[in-house]
């Protein structure tokens, strides 16, 4: 970005302009495009993850609002964008205020080293990984104000479950990164995926067993960051009726839930950087443009995957308690993940350029369980299409 | 064990607070004097052969001809498989009672409901208060000369009918 | 309702010279937990309860004086309030007193079409039951599954009377309205079909680990606490006490019946945790599938309700008639005193004894595992309340 708007001050569009008045145009453009696209992200996985919740439920769902109910998040948001604004008499004003901008912040700033393409990159940070783990942090604040400040009860217990289950899984996550790390050299985001190739046995969820380990502690880890289920404790609908943010309502109860959901993508971005080769595609074409389209795709997909697999997760398993979630974390996560950093050092110490056979084999052990589980889903439906046609309306 | 056989063991052990008869039915009744229903079903719940370790329920009758607020102890023994009810009777106006609530922990709730819906008293019960009516309630309301307040709290308890002829 | 009753002492303990302060908190009566208007006021220190104070009547309707006004045949819709959940068993046993009172035998048809209707109300029941302890641990699929097989259990009761939650079905003598064709085999469909599912929702959340360490080892009950405080029904045999009202005290025509009695088992955990409760229910459906396809096998001719007259005028007595709903053996003391009105009607429920316990329960353990008790106990509040 940084040789976007200094083209554009010299050559382009913007000479003549004062050179901090331009690049602080160009920031606030780009915040903008950006911000567009993450509400529009948010929105959308909250769609979608009705709909998929729904159907493993089997029920159906929003598909009222537009063509399969697609644009429903835009009347759930125009809706709470119109509710009264109510803060509590005892509340404390300005810290309940703030909360929910805080948790923006913490997310939205995530995005700007998210690398959409070889170049779609606000910006390439060398620190990247680091940053992101440093900034989903703020988050946490946002979280334990909004407990804090609700003044009740329910919504403090909420809060403060919440803080510890966050920090106390940054440390499996973060040394879940560091094992990528190791087998880059770099913490920058561009350079991890230039690390890994366009094809799945190049990936690093394949490149050796504790990569792929780690990345399973990884995914554990991030969905107890972002309080998703099987972790979200915190907002036990059924014990405190939306935890942390049980007072708000209007505009902030919908900036809450548009972190919760913008927060799954950013999982699945950062998975995909680390363990799916981001953005890379097959050479298949020599223009830039057409690279750039086909990237963004591919990145994309590979996160809604993911994003996919979190909802799928959530409509599966029941919820875990406090201390079993802590006792998770310290006794389980953080002792298998530092064994398996000690591991995967030995091994780039015996093969600092990887080794071909195990990337095949993990690559084949992978296909092999993908066919296994799609096998074992054909059997099911199988059993179950004489039920399934039975009509409840008989 | 038969009913006769538990009823005259009852009266062996207290003696003239057991009424003689044995009144017959589904559930054979023992009526026992209201200052010993206690002591009674201590005896009926530790005696090795009747060990009836289950209070089944516990009712407040408002007999109103006889002045009498009759109070039925349903037992069961999960042990022998046998069954009993003991009667106490207590005046109308002031009913009064000794708690089993030591004897069977969920004659706690029971008895709080007897004194909420029917206003017997449970001498030495740990926690005697209304359970089922909000605390502020005047009256008891199974009573049969219970007459519903006018209002409360400002909400009248008197509607016209919906039934317009 | 306040907690002016309650005594709300703030408790300093003083290990080591650090004072302790107790939350209090309310778990209010207005509450996502699906179990009705319950109300908890929960002292607790952090995270673990001391104590879970239940404050309930939020649903008391005064039914048990209802029925002083409107007599015994005008009583019989309001037993379905009762407990609405299984509103079935609660006809029957209004049905039973009135009927031992006044000596009236019910014709083998109507005893039938009793069970049926007892049996189709005990496994939704229990659907229920399942599907909302897994959802307040956090599964919510298991009880939409849940609820589409009591959507079909649903419809065959609604053929059978016209209504789906709140049936008015029998009537003192018998049941009010003869099975409709095709009944027999619609039901029978829905039993062949039903009984492999509950292996499959075994499959999908009974084993499943978390769900596994949610339930088990939570407030645990041995036999003698049970039996103390007058647990009844899949609490009781949760505990390890097998004992059945159909079996032990039989009823209708649940003698000439084959079916067994599912006690817990301490598989995974002790015995008498939430866990050997729920699988008790879970196993219990099973039972009820096989008592299904026999009595629909072996419906006799007749008809289904005895001559009983318009005015009920039974002769005084007394009576306890016991029935086995779903949530344990539900008491129905009925007292006459030759009118046309009870003298006194009392209903003792199994939910009563489940709250009065949950306050020696509670001690020590977590405000998650609170409604993981509840759910287990299978309270439903109109039964506490009446």
């Amino acid at each position: 970005m940084q040789q976007l708007a200094d083209s554009l001050l010299q050559t382009g569009f913007l000479q003549g302009v004062p050179t901090e008045a331009g690049y602080a145009l160009v920031i606030a453009f780009f915040a903008f495009v950006l911000l567009n696209f993450i509400m529009l992200i948010a929105g959308v996985t909250s769609w979608l993850e009705r709909r998929v919740w729904a159907r493993i439920q089997s029920r159906v769902g929003p598909n009222r609002v537009g063509p399969q109910g697609v644009i429903q998040w835009l009347a759930d948001g125009i809706k709470n964008i119109m509710k009264e604004d109510i803060v509590p008499a005892e509340a404390d004003r300005p810290l309940f205020k703030a909360a929910p901008y805080l948790a923006m912040m913490g997310f939205f700033a995530t995005f700007a080293v998210i690398p959409f393409g070889d170049g779609l990159v606000v910006a390439d940070l060398n620190v990247g990984v680091l940053y992101i783990t440093a900034v989903t942090a703020l988050v946490v604040v946002g979280i334990l104000m909004a407990g804090w400040a609700s003044n009740n009860k329910w919504a403090l217990l909420g809060g403060i479950r919440s803080a510890a289950q966050i920090i106390s899984y940054e440390i499996p996550a973060g040394i879940a990164v560091i094992t990528v790390v190791l087998f880059t050299g770099s913490l920058s985001m561009q350079t991890i995926i230039r690390a890994q190739g366009w094809a799945p046995w190049d990936w690093f969820l394949f490149a050796n067993p504790f990569l792929c380990i780690a990345s399973f502690i990884f995914f554990v880890s991030a969905l107890a960051e972002g309080n998703r289920t099987p972790f979200d404790l915190p907002e036990a609908e059924s014990e405190l009726v939306a935890g942390a943010f049980t007072e708000y309502s209007g505009l902030r109860n919908l900036l809450f839930f548009l972190v919760e959901w913008g927060n799954l993508y950013v999982i699945g971005a950062l998975y995909t950087t680390m363990f799916l080769g981001g953005w890379q595609i097959p050479p298949i074409t020599e223009q830039p443009v057409i690279q750039g389209v086909l990237q963004f795709a591919t990145f994309f997909a590979k996160s809604y995957f993911l994003v996919f697999v979190a909802m799928w997760i959530r409509g599966t398993l029941p919820r875990v308690r406090v201390d079993q979630l802590m006792t998770l974390c310290w006794k389980y996560l953080v002792p298998i993940t530092f064994a398996n950093l000690i591991g995967a050092m030995i091994w780039f110490v015996l093969f600092p350029n990887g080794l071909a056979i195990m990337r095949f084999a993990m690559f084949a052990l992978g296909v092999a369980v993908t066919i296994y589980f799609f096998s074992r889903i054909l059997f099911h439906l199988r059993r179950a299409r004489p039920r399934l046609r039975l009509n409840p309306i008989s | 064990m038969e009913a006769a056989e538990i009823h005259r063991r009852l009266r062996d052990k207290l003696g003239n607070a057991v009424e003689p008869t044995l009144q017959d039915g589904d559930w054979p009744a023992c009526e026992v004097r209201a200052a010993a229903v206690a002591e009674a079903c201590r005896f009926l719940r530790d005696d090795p052969d009747l060990r009836f370790d289950c209070l089944s329920n516990l009712s407040a009758v408002d007999r109103k001809a006889a002045d009498q607020i009759e109070v039925h102890y349903h037992l069961f023994s999960y042990a022998h498989r046998h069954q009993v009810v003991v009667k106490a009777s207590s005046p109308r106006l002031d009913p009064v009672l000794p708690t089993v609530s030591n004897v069977w922990p969920i004659a706690n709730w029971l008895e709080r409901e007897a004194f909420d819906l029917m206003g017997v008293t449970f001498v030495n019960h740990p926690d005697l208060r209304r359970i089922l009516m909000p605390e502020d309630w005047v009256g008891h309301p199974l009573r049969k000369d219970f007459v519903e307040p006018e209002e409360y709290h400002g909400i009248s308890t008197r509607r016209e009918s919906l039934l317009k002829i | 309702m306040s907690t002016a009753g309650i005594e709300i002492g703030l408790e300093r303990e003083t290990p080591a010279g650090l004072e302790t302060e107790e939350m209090t908190l309310n778990m209010g009566p207005q509450h996502p937990s699906t179990h009705g208007v319950l109300r908890f006021v929960v002292k607790a220190d952090g995270e673990v309860m001391r104590r879970a104070i239940p404050d309930i009547g939020y649903l008391h309707r005064s039914i048990e004086k209802i029925s002083e006004k409107v007599g015994y045949h005008g009583f019989m819709p309001y037993t379905d309030r009762v407990d609405y959940v299984s509103a079935m068993q609660c006809n029957q046993g209004w049905a039973m007193a009135c009927e031992k009172l006044a000596s009236i035998e019910v014709p083998r048809r109507g005893e039938y079409c009793r069970v049926i209707a007892c049996e189709l109300g005990r496994i939704a029941s229990h659907l229920i039951s399942v599907g909302t302890t897994g959802m307040d641990i956090g599964a919510f699929t298991p009880f939409t599954h849940a609820l589409r097989e009591r959507e079909r259990i649903n419809n065959l009761l609604e053929e059978l009377c016209g209504a789906r939650l709140t049936f008015n079905y029998m009537r003192i003598g018998g049941c009010a309205w003869d099975i409709p064709p095709g009944f027999v085999k619609r039901a029978s469909e829905f039993v062949e079909q039903f009984e492999p599912l509950i292996d499959e929702y075994n499959e999908l959340i009974s084993f499943n680990k978390i769900y596994v360490e949610r339930l088990a080892n939570v407030a645990i009950v041995p036999a003698e606490m049970a039996i103390a405080w007058n647990l009844v029904g899949p609490n009781l045999r949760g505990s390890g006490v097998k004992y059945d009202v159909r079996k032990d005290v039989p009823y209708s025509v649940y003698p000439e019946l084959e079916f067994d009695v599912p006690v817990g088992t301490g598989e995974r955990g002790t015995l008498g945790d939430s866990y050997d409760r729920y699988m008790v229910r879970m196993n219990e459906m099973k039972e009820s599938c096989r008592i299904l396809r026999q009595a629909l096998g072996g419906i006799p001719e007749g008809p289904v309700i005895a001559k009983v007259p318009r005015t009920f005028k039974p002769p005084p007595g007394e009576v306890y008639v016991r029935v086995e709903a779903s949530r344990g053996d539900m008491g129905w003391f009925v007292v006459s005193d030759g009118t046309a009105f009870p003298a006194r009607t009392h209903i003792r429920t199994g939910s009563f004894s489940a709250m009065a316990i949950i306050e020696e329960l509670s001690k020590g353990l977590m405000i998650a595992d609170l409604v993981a008790v509840i759910a287990s106990l299978d309270i439903v509040a109109p039964e506490v309340d009446r």
